[in-house]
């Protein structure tokens, strides 16, 4: 007996018929989207490769000095890995993938496309300004540019100008998703649609943090107008932004999870009002979790550590909820086409589909990542992988899996969608996304292991003096799997530049947008779980409870006195 | 067809006594259980850390980092026993190194660590203990630990801090006591050795 036994609820809708032809992306459209990827995509490939260097500098064998010319040192290529692929990657692809799924969604053009046009040129021109410090060895400060570390200005504008892009190509989708309703007045929000805008509305909220931080301090510091900052407080504005920022990048792979993924496996989304509901709920308590990545600071109380480490477990419900509706989704699926057995099922799912099987597998690392992500959220239990090998052993299930080979997977239907293209090697594209989930297990795990020996994240280990015989075994592991993940990245490129220098092909071979059904007609689903009000108002007064107290104490009590070093520490 | 596809599909709201969630039994008890699983964690560690003293560091007092070095006691880095068996540790990060980069206390003291840094962010996590912090200048933190193994534990710079931070890193040495006392009452027997900054120990006392 499973959960799919019973028949499908009876709608009191006439269902909806097949109505109109869907409107789909008309060519400028797509070009615009498409722009995004080109970015999003140079910057992943550009990216992952620094990532095999510092996977190959674990065992000793640091690759560094060979391309001295270009890139000076383990921690710029650390910062370019990081900046290029937890950054630019994440957040042009996401913009871009937010225009298709709204413009698909609802069926419509963007309201103002000219405001989204100018957000994307902003981005970019903020992604050219902060490549010239990066690639320059300006800044060399690794993602989190930790203050009283100080880069360049143009560092710190650029990183401004490519969040207020984003904002602005938000402002974009809030416009038409409010046209939208006035012409459907009554009818639920289409859910990609909402996913989407949701996402883009809880970023611009988060993100005032790291706006606070570099206008307030950070750049005005770097550019001489005043000599030191505070380096707490400025965490304390960074946190704000750091952990919403990783919800940024998973709820996009969310949207495609519940909303695409079951159509693509052949079956229809479980349950449309706790998708709903899971997306509310992130825009509620993504942000005041922040302090859980303080809770080894100093000038932070326990007690709003203790607060935020509360915030966090329920931050984790929401993720508790796609597990099961994602996965009964795709039960369903699977018992349409064939399956049986308590979880026999499994194989019947369309695993030849390069598409689908990369967000599968992505899925997988996804539940290792989210488990380990519980013990970081665990208090006192953080203090064993703190700052350890454990954080980024974690995040590259996460950001670097979950989210970035669910972001493969969506280009595998996308890319040939927006290009009018058909997938170059289809048998490669499997491939690759087989080869990137053994790299990432081997990577991952031995990453992990060592933050339990207590080794530092984000350390050449190699050249490290401390570091004991023991970690031998799996630091060579970190290499191996870094090796394999370079196979992976290299297959991902090939596909990619095969795909789009391929022939164009005719409309009918050409992938269309997925879109999932629900089960139950989306009309059903309670008014309350597709208005922007009530949520918006509940998350700010959430955030001002957990969040006002301890920042406006550290804002009243600031010390500008942490000039940082006075030579050039990388 | 989706309803998303049909947008000519009459609008208006559905009878309102079908507009339920309509969640499953199922995923109804999975509801259940996720957060009393999440609940019983919450509670663990909330038992542990502030009953059972398994405590992450708090607030501990600020300093200015430009004039560290002009002010006890930070002027003066090293270790203090304050009774017997009871030591504060005065360590300061900056780069690359910490002052001191050994600290020797006799088994089972109860060592209170206070750190801070005079430049950029550190981090000070002592192997295989629970003494994990990070350094923030302008910032002291600090945690308490009992030391109950002899053995060397290396305290680590766990924060990126610039080109030498793989080589920044110090030596917690807990040595056995020396006989006179296995009952640790008497912990004065052993002098509290601080090899790198040894004269500042007997500043303090």
């Amino acid at each position: 007996m499973t959960v799919l036994d019973q028949p499908d609820p009876q709608a009191p809708l006439a269902p909806a018929r097949q109505a109109a032809p869907a409107r789909e992306l008309t060519p400028e459209e797509r070009r615009f989207v498409g722009w995004h990827l080109i970015v999003a995509i140079s910057a992943l490939m550009v990216g992952s490769l620094m990532g095999p260097l510092q996977a190959f500098e674990y065992s000793g064998v640091n690759l560094y000095p060979y391309i001295e010319p270009i890139i000076h040192s383990y921690y710029q290529g650390l910062t370019i890995h990081g900046v290029l692929n937890a950054l630019v990657w994440t957040t042009f692809f996401i913009v871009g993938f937010t225009n298709l799924t709204t413009i698909r969604g609802l069926q419509r053009p963007l309201s103002h496309p000219w405001i989204n046009k100018i957000g994307f040129w902003v981005m970019v021109v903020g992604l050219l300004t902060a490549a010239v410090p990066l690639l320059g060895n300006a800044a060399t400060v690794l993602y989190t540019f930790y203050a009283p570390l100080k880069a360049s200005w143009a560092f710190y504008l650029g990183l401004t100008l490519v969040v207020v892009g984003s904002w602005i190509e938000g402002l974009g989708f809030y416009l038409t998703l409010w046209a939208w309703r006035k012409e459907h007045r009554g009818v639920r929000s289409p859910f990609i649609a909402l996913g989407g805008i949701i996402n883009a509305a809880m970023w611009q909220i988060a993100t005032l943090g790291l706006a606070a931080s570099i206008l307030t301090m950070l750049l005005p510091w770097s550019l001489g107008l005043i000599d030191g900052v505070d380096p707490e407080l400025s965490r304390t504005y960074f946190w704000f932004t750091g952990h919403p920022l990783v919800y940024f990048w998973l709820l996009p792979a969310y949207v495609s999870w519940y909303g695409m993924l079951p159509h693509q496996a052949g079956g229809k989304l479980f349950s449309d009002s706790l998708a709903r509901l899971a997306f509310w709920m992130f825009l509620l308590v993504s942000v005041p979790v922040g302090f859980h990545h303080q809770f080894v600071d100093p000038g932070v109380p326990q007690t709003w550590k203790w607060i935020h480490a509360g915030l966090t477990y329920s931050v984790f419900f929401p993720s508790t909820l796609t597990a099961f509706t994602v996965i009964a989704s795709l039960e369903y699926a699977a018992r349409k086409r064939g399956g049986t057995g308590l979880i026999g099922w499994v194989r019947q799912l369309p695993w030849t589909d390069p598409s689908v099987a990369a967000q599968l597998l992505a899925a997988i690392l996804f539940m290792f990542g989210g488990i380990g992500g519980l013990t970081n959220a665990s208090y006192n239990l953080n203090l064993v992988i703190h700052n350890t090998a454990w954080v980024p052993g974690h995040f590259h299930l996460t950001v670097a899996s979950a989210v970035t080979l669910s972001f493969i997977g969506i280009t595998y239907w996308m890319v040939p969608y927006l290009m009018g293209k058909k997938l170059w090697g289809p048998r490669v594209a499997l491939v690759q996304a087989w080869v990137w989930f053994v790299g990432m297990i081997i990577f991952s795990n031995a990453m992990h292991v060592l933050g339990l020996l207590g080794a530092p994240r984000r350390t050449p280990l190699g050249e490290a003096t401390y570091v004991p015989e023991a970690w031998n075994g799996n630091l060579l592991r970190v290499s191996i799997g870094g090796a394999i993940l370079l196979v992976a990245v290299i297959l991902y490129g090939l596909v990619m530049i095969r795909t789009a220098f391929g022939p164009k092909v005719a409309p009918e071979e050409v992938p269309s947008v997925p879109i999932a059904e629900s089960i139950r007609h989306p009309q059903l689903t309670p008014v309350w779980l597709d208005r922007f009000k009530p949520w918006l108002l509940a998350a700010a007064v959430l955030l001002v409870i957990a969040y006002g107290p301890q920042l406006v104490d550290q804002i009243l009590n600031m010390h500008l006195n942490a000039p940082g070093t006075s030579f050039t520490p990388w | 067809m989706t309803a998303t596809d049909a947008p000519d599909r009459p609008s208006g709201e559905p009878p309102a006594e079908h507009l339920t969630m309509g969640i499953d039994p199922y995923e109804r008890n999975w509801m259940r259980v996720s957060i009393l699983i999440l609940a019983v964690f919450f509670a663990v560690v909330t038992i542990g850390g502030f009953a059972m003293g398994f405590q992450v560091s708090g607030v501990s007092g600020e300093v200015d980092p430009r004039t560290l070095a002009q002010s006890e006691p930070w002027a003066n880095p090293g270790l203090r026993e304050v009774a017997p068996g009871e030591y504060e540790a005065y360590v300061v990060a900056q780069a690359w190194t910490f002052n001191p980069r050994v600290l020797e206390v006799p088994v089972g003291s109860k060592v209170t660590i206070y750190v801070t840094s005079s430049d950029l962010q550190h981090g000070f996590k002592v192997t295989d203990t629970n003494i994990n912090m990070q350094i923030v200048p302008g910032q002291v933190s600090k945690l308490v630990y009992t030391f109950d193994t002899v053995g060397e534990f290396p305290y680590l710079c766990t924060e990126y801090c610039g080109k030498g931070h793989a080589t920044m890193y110090g030596t917690v040495k807990v040595v056995a006591d020396s006989g006179e006392s296995a009952s640790g009452t008497n912990g004065s027997a052993t002098t509290a050795v601080n090899s790198s900054s040894g004269a500042t120990t007997e500043a303090s006392r």
